[in-house]
């Protein structure tokens, strides 16, 4: 019986493939939206997370000053012997790189290319993980003597040398000029959508001698070893700090130690929070999709009252009836189901392509909106088919 | 011989205040098995509010209806239907197929609704279209058939379940002459061989000669019963 009904509805709806095509785009529309906002979110998670993998688990950033944003605490710079006690007295510590940074254009023969002149250490490439693909890294003796040696990002590479080895040649950033040693790993871009191999790598003798005049640490990169609970390490580097800052107890830190991960899971909690929003939104489109089907069901049963009558006549009961209507409001809802997933997957993949993050289509998703557009054919095609089934033979005989 | 159809004291009112109309004021009437019986009268008499009593198609305001002996009127909807599809055949005057739909399909119908499968289904529809001679335009769509066949093809849809009772309702009324007579030879063929109980509505004194008897309405009531042709 359910197989006849099922014939019989789509046999009808063959008939009028406008109309059929039209009723189904509401529902089309609706169910796309939402698979491709479901797999756009769930991607830029990834994103993140992948990231948030990368830098690695415990990475924190400490900072002079108090609090965030406007009228916050301004705090004196940290010195160099900040970042030997950091690695010393704080248990778990794999690294602790000074960092600064200025925007700066370079310069190599005819090209040049605006780009962040980080001053460092090798710390830093520890901390960040981050290996060479050519070249070396700094000596000693460059840090220590604050050489002019540079190694770059392989953005910077790019554009400055093209395919050339940039190795021993001679970069001018401003008034500063250095010898290419090293080629960082490309790393890509961050969930900022920042390119982080847009990096030139100087000492930080180098940086705080001749773009500073002072020997002043702007900013301590802290890498925590795998394991280690970062909320310890950061609360231990922040009585450390207190105490080295000599702040009385009670009083104010000068100072913040940002967690990246913490930063990296807030961004992930936002992500997670405008999917849901999209999605949503999508959502009302897939309800005024419903309304669209009751609507054109509405009229479909107006238009064959006198159908309704034969078939009560001849013995059909209301239920058959309610079936019929029925199957036709589910069928055409989960056409417009399936047509909808087939187009939320392109978008989100032509989306993946172009944001750069990862396709992620959950397979709960697809099949919660199949079901979900079956539903609305039940839902808004109940009303329409009761009507149906609710009518009198005579008068639905009678009906021109 | 108990009565299949006994209508006492039925009543239909349509409309109120100003607009009441007492389309059946009252009627007595009984129908026995293997009855053949036309029911005549001006328009508005009543004749085919009867008819639509008997079918289950119309309900009476007042009065009793027993199909077998049974209280129609105390049936739900959904039993009324049942009724319908176990005991009931229906031929309208305007034929009332399924456009776009073939004759074999529109004869198939009551079958589909009685749950029969498929295969069953098709033989039996292609024996009813066989009976009235239709067997040949059986994948045609009524558009492509003539007045007459298309009756006929609602005729084979009224017997394919093998109803106790058809009900016509003037069968006959959009054909021609030759045409009508060849529909009320089928009637008359259905109920003497088949023993098939046949009530029908016409304006048309010639076909109403085929029945056993024709009962006469006026304003709602039976006036007056002329036998015709004993079973």
């Amino acid at each position: 019986m359910i197989w006849t009904t099922f014939k019989l509805a789509v046999r009808q709806l063959s008939r009028n493939l406008v109309r059929t095509a039209l009723t189904s785009l509401g529902v089309l529309i609706g169910v796309a939206a939402v698979i491709a906002m479901v797999s756009i979110g769930e991607g830029a998670r990834r994103a993140i997370n992948d990231d948030l993998a990368a830098i690695g688990q415990n990475l924190l950033f400490v900072v002079p000053g108090s609090g965030q944003g406007p009228g916050r605490g301004v705090g004196k710079p940290f010195a160099e012997r900040d970042l030997v006690a950091i690695a010393e007295e704080v248990e778990g510590v794999r690294a602790v790189a000074p960092s600064d940074s200025v925007s700066g254009v370079a310069v190599f023969e005819e090209n040049t290319f605006t780009t962040t002149l980080t001053g460092s250490t090798n710390a830093y490439l520890d901390a960040m993980a981050w290996g060479l693909s050519e070249g070396r890294r700094f000596e000693e003796g460059e840090l220590l003597a604050g050489s002019d040696v540079c190694v770059l990002g392989q953005t910077v590479v790019e554009e400055l040398f093209g395919e050339a080895s940039p190795l021993d040649a001679v970069v001018r950033v401003d008034d500063l000029t250095c010898s290419v040693v090293g080629v960082l790993e490309a790393k890509g871009q961050n969930s900022f959508g920042q390119d982080q191999d847009n990096l030139l790598l100087i000492p930080a003798r180098t940086f705080q001698r001749r773009l500073r005049g002072h020997r002043d640490v702007a900013l301590m990169i802290v890498s925590a070893y795998d394991g280690v609970d970062s909320a310890r390490v950061q609360a231990d580097i922040e009585s450390l700090m207190r105490q080295r800052r000599h702040i009385r107890e009670g009083a104010e830190d000068d100072f913040t130690v940002r967690d990246m991960a913490e930063v990296l899971s807030m961004l992930d909690g936002v992500a997670s929070v405008l999917t849901g929003f999209l999605a949503a939104v999508a959502a009302v489109s897939l309800l005024v999709g419903g309304i669209g089907i009751m609507n054109i069901m509405l009229v479909s049963v107006t238009e064959r009252t006198r159908e309704i009558g034969i078939r009560l006549s001849i013995g059909a009961l209301a239920r058959d009836v309610l079936l019929q209507f029925l199957m036709e409001s589910m069928v055409l809802s989960t056409l417009g189901g399936v047509l909808g997933i087939g187009l939320g997957l392109v978008v989100a993949w032509g989306a993946s392509v172009a944001l750069e993050i990862p396709l992620l289509v959950s397979p709960l998703t697809v099949l919660a909106a199949f079901t979900f557009s079956g539903l609305i054919g039940v839902v808004f095609g109940f009303f329409p088919a009761r009507r149906a089934a609710r009518m009198r033979p005579i008068d639905a005989l009678r009906h021109e | 011989m108990s009565a299949l159809v006994e209508l006492r004291g039925v009543t239909r009112i349509y409309g109120e205040g100003e607009a009441r109309v007492a389309a059946l004021d009252g009627i007595d009437l009984d129908v026995n098995p293997g009855d053949f019986l036309a029911l005549m009268g001006p328009s508005g008499s009543g004749k085919s509010t009867c008819l639509n009593v008997v079918g289950t198609l119309d309900e009476p305001t007042e009065g009793s209806y027993r199909f077998r002996g049974v209280e129609v009127t105390e049936l739900s909807a959904n039993q009324r239907a049942l009724l319908r599809r176990n005991y009931l055949g229906f031929v309208f005057q305007g034929y009332n197929l399924l456009p776009r739909t073939t004759a074999l399909e529109n004869v198939e119908l009551p079958l589909i609704y009685r749950g029969l499968p498929a295969r069953e289904r098709v033989e039996r529809a292609m024996h009813a279209l066989d009976e009235v001679g239709l067997a040949h335009r059986a994948h045609h769509a009524p558009n492509e058939l003539s007045g007459g066949q298309q009756q006929r093809v609602a005729m084979a849809r009224a017997l394919v379940s093998d109803p106790e009772l058809v009900l016509a309702d003037e069968p006959t009324g959009n054909l021609d002459t030759a045409r009508s007579h060849g529909i009320m030879e089928l009637l008359a063929s259905l109920n003497r061989d088949k023993g098939i109980t046949v009530l029908m509505v016409t304006h048309e004194e010639e076909m109403a000669d085929y029945a056993h008897a024709i009962l006469r309405f006026r304003d709602g009531c039976i006036v007056g019963r002329d036998e015709r042709n004993a079973p």
